[in-house]
């Protein structure tokens, strides 16, 4: 092997400053090293990043392109299959995905491919983004629910194909957890809206504030105006550990803190009206990205401290390493194999404490990572005035009102076929969270692109039987 | 979209607007909300449906302006236009046959109630109404609300029973006496609402429990999303936590963990009042010229 320069790193706000803004963290290669990072590139003959790539984006080819200067080109093969690069370039987790895979990681770091893959998508919305030529009407349309990004990736590919798409979002505005749950400092919502304009420029239209549901049933959907309507409602709803104490003033879900301070602004308050309660000692329970996403917010919006609560170890964190690093160098306090088993607070309920126990590790449990287990006789107490927790959500049962044909799995998630996205109710599909439960963003834009092309299919040619009895008994 | 097609002011302190909204018109039913963005930096706050007309597609809604959004509601004329508007929210109040029902409505809730005690009618329940304010110039809707309700006769209390605090209109007295003194009378209720301030559905509920009538209220919980999303608006009931958004608004009165509730309402009041201190400085000099 030749010799292979080591990985370029990518600029960052330093961290004294940047925990005191909500500007993005990480600045983006300049066009120098984006081509030395390019050019790090083997190219191999049998590629195995693209199989570690959820949407298989043609990773060598875009790469080549790069660090030949044939920057449209780039942005073509990355395209082809990525509706929402600049998104997918700065939330992948690149290191489980089309990361690990690479052959470089073998022996020195892997090319950095979300870095490469944010510049090539940076540099296109900087030349003003060109909409591809659209397929000829084929009369048909189809109803996608939730403009988040499955929802999205599901209808820029649907209006690709010339199929008329709605996008009913429930929300006043669109790209759901991308908009919600991320934070301006992860993902500027500039980006967003910019990724929301391309697919709205494919010619899917959106209407916000329309809760399906309430506003409109699926059945209604289906026997009014659309011939296919796919959910991507994802998993909006907050889990709680059901401890005491819960329900005290300054316990927050993160999606609530998230939701006002980055759908809302409330780090803008009180020239937007939205507030947000931030109190000098913060812990977050839970270390996945939203609980990153949290203590970095409360960081920013003035805690003292922000401690992390967590019942497994570092290594079993579910955050992006990235975010964990980025959470580290920002002097966010770590508490590893500790849960908490009541939140403490004063006689009129306002938070003052939490009564923590001291966990280790033991066999793995369905997840495939050790189980957190108690130790007894180790609680103790810490002083804190505000509590996150950040564990996990399910998806919203609300979308399925006065559906009982669509069926759902115990956990809340509905039943879908993992390849074509069908549920066991004709004519819906479904992807994303909604389906798996809490995951990231690119395996619902997989998700969403699969739908999309076995909609297309079946829109084609509707004769085909809806669900394979073979298929239901590996679902069961 | 969502465009304000008619404006009253109900009291001095009371608005009344008719919103443009043809699909959520179509599904309101009794018992609802809406949440209401009034401007693209506006929050997200929630506003019971006080009266819908699916024929020309519009929702009523009244609220009292204490805060900076209620205020800026306010301010906003016909042909003015919301920046948001979402709904039907919440599970729609359970209309049956009950035999004789109490609606009991406090200041504001008296614009919600009115739906529901409209159906509850309409449904052939016997509707007892109380409505009740602190003083005469903050009750409206004495009118409708006596069409939707049974002539009632029973001592000194007649008809539509109207009280204030203060003794300015109707009786002297607080919502839940007259309450105590119909129960008390043997007079047979089967189901009471009561809709108003967190503080006087307690009361309510306090008159009622003894005498063991199924109480229902109208939850007023600080909301975001109002599809489950946040919880911020969770409640105990029935030692449960439950989300006032998805799971109510309507709860049993007598399961209600009111303290919790009570107290939860002013985890942002600080921050209340820099923001109206706020409006209102950006507002002197305006402050009279509504119409």
């Amino acid at each position: 092997m030749a010799k292979v320069e080591p990985r370029n790193e990518m600029p960052r706000q330093d961290p004294k400053v940047r925990i005191r803004n909500f500007d993005e963290v990480a600045l983006g290669y300049s066009h120098e090293q984006a081509i030395a990072e390019a050019s790090r590139c083997l190219q191999c003959k049998k590629p195995t990043c693209i199989a570690g790539c959820p949407v298989q984006v043609r990773i060598p080819e875009f790469i080549l392109c790069l660090s030949e200067g044939d920057m449209w080109g780039a942005v073509d093969a990355l395209k082809d299959k990525n509706n929402l690069p600049a998104i997918c370039g700065r939330v992948c987790p690149q290191e489980t995905q089309c990361e690990e895979t690479c052959v470089l990681r073998k022996k020195y770091e892997p090319v950095a491919i979300g870095r490469l893959e944010r510049y090539v998508a940076d540099w296109e919305m900087g030349q003003g983004v060109k909409t591809p030529p659209r397929a000829a009407s084929t009369g048909k349309s189809v109803a996608v629910i939730g403009a988040g990004p499955a929802g999205l990736t599901c209808a820029g590919d649907l209006a690709k194909m010339g199929h008329a798409v709605t996008l009913f979002e429930s929300l006043h505005a669109p790209g759901g957890v991308l908009m919600y749950g991320i934070p301006e400092f992860r993902l500027p919502k500039s980006v967003v809206h910019a990724e929301v304009e391309y697919v709205q420029s494919l010619g899917a239209e959106l209407r916000f504030n329309s809760v399906i549901g309430k506003l409109h049933t699926v059945d209604e959907l289906l026997d009014n105006e659309y011939d296919a309507v796919f959910l991507g409602t994802g998993a909006g709803l907050p889990r709680w550990m059901k401890i005491p104490g819960e329900n005290f003033n300054a316990v927050y879900s993160a999606n609530e803190f998230l939701t006002r301070t980055n759908l809302m602004r409330a780090y803008l308050f009180p020239d937007w009206d939205t507030p947000v309660m931030i109190r000098p000692r913060v812990a977050v329970v839970g270390a996945g990205n939203v609980a990153m996403d949290s203590a970095r917010s409360a960081l920013r919006l003035g805690a003292d401290e922000v401690h992390i609560v967590y019942r497994r170890a570092r290594d079993q964190a579910p955050a992006r390493l990235e975010e964990l690093e980025n959470a580290e160098e920002e002097g966010i306090i770590f508490h590893w194999l500790t849960n908490p088993v009541e939140i403490l607070g004063t006689e009129r309920g306002w938070v003052t404490g939490m009564r923590l126990q001291k966990q280790e590790l033991g066999e793995p449990d369905s997840s495939g990572r050790p189980r957190p287990v108690p130790i007894p006789g180790s609680e103790y107490e810490m002083d804190v005035d505000m509590v996150v927790v950040a564990i996990g959500t399910r998806p919203n049962p609300m979308v399925f009102t006065d559906q009982p044909d669509l069926v759902r799995t115990r956990s809340g998630t509905v039943v879908a076929n993992e390849d074509t996205g069908r549920t066991k109710k004709p004519r819906v599909w479904a992807g994303g969270d909604i389906v798996t439960g809490a995951a990231t963003v690119i395996s619902a834009m997989g998700a969403g692109k699969r739908s999309a092309a076995d909609i297309d299919a079946y829109l084609k040619d509707s004769d085909q039987p809806w669900w394979v009895e073979l298929e239901l008994d590996q679902q069961s | 979209m969502y465009r304000i097609t008619a404006k009253e002011d109900l009291t001095p302190v009371t608005r009344l607007l008719k919103i443009e909204a043809p699909e959520v018109a179509r599904k309101a039913q009794p018992g609802q909300f809406v949440i209401v963005r009034a401007n693209k930096r506006g929050e997200r706050v929630p506003l019971t449906i006080a009266d819908f007309d699916r024929e020309s597609g519009q929702i009523t809604l009244v609220f009292q302006e204490v805060g900076k959004t209620t205020k800026l509601l306010g301010t906003m004329q016909v042909g003015d236009e919301l920046a948001s508007f979402t709904g039907p929210l919440g599970r729609p109040t359970e209309i049956e046959e009950y035999g004789t029902v109490l609606c009991v409505g406090g200041g504001v809730g008296i614009a919600p109630l009115y739906p529901i005690a409209r159906a509850l009618k309409a449904a052939g329940n016997t509707v007892i109404s109380i409505i009740a304010a602190r003083t005469e110039n903050l009750l409206f809707w004495q009118d409708k609300m006596r069409e939707v309700s049974h002539e009632f006769t029973d001592g000194a209390l007649q008809g539509l029973i109207v009280c204030t605090d203060d003794g300015t209109c109707g009786i002297k007295a607080l919502a839940p006496e007259p309450i105590k003194e119909i129960l008390a009378s043997g007079r047979r209720v089967d189901v009471a609402w009561a809709i108003g301030p967190a503080i006087m559905m307690k009361f309510c509920a306090l008159a009622t429990e003894p005498f063991g009538v199924k109480t229902i209220v109208s939850l007023n919980s600080i909301m975001v999303d109002g599809t489950g999303m946040c919880g911020a608006c969770r409640v105990e009931v029935g030692g449960e936590t439950r989300f006032v958004c998805v799971d109510g608004p309507e709860f049993d009165a007598h399961q209600v963990d009111w303290d919790l509730l009570l107290e939860r309402q002013r985890f942002y009041l600080d921050q209340e009042k820099q923001a109206l201190e706020l409006f209102e400085k950006q507002h002197a000099g305006h402050c009279g010229e509504g119409e």
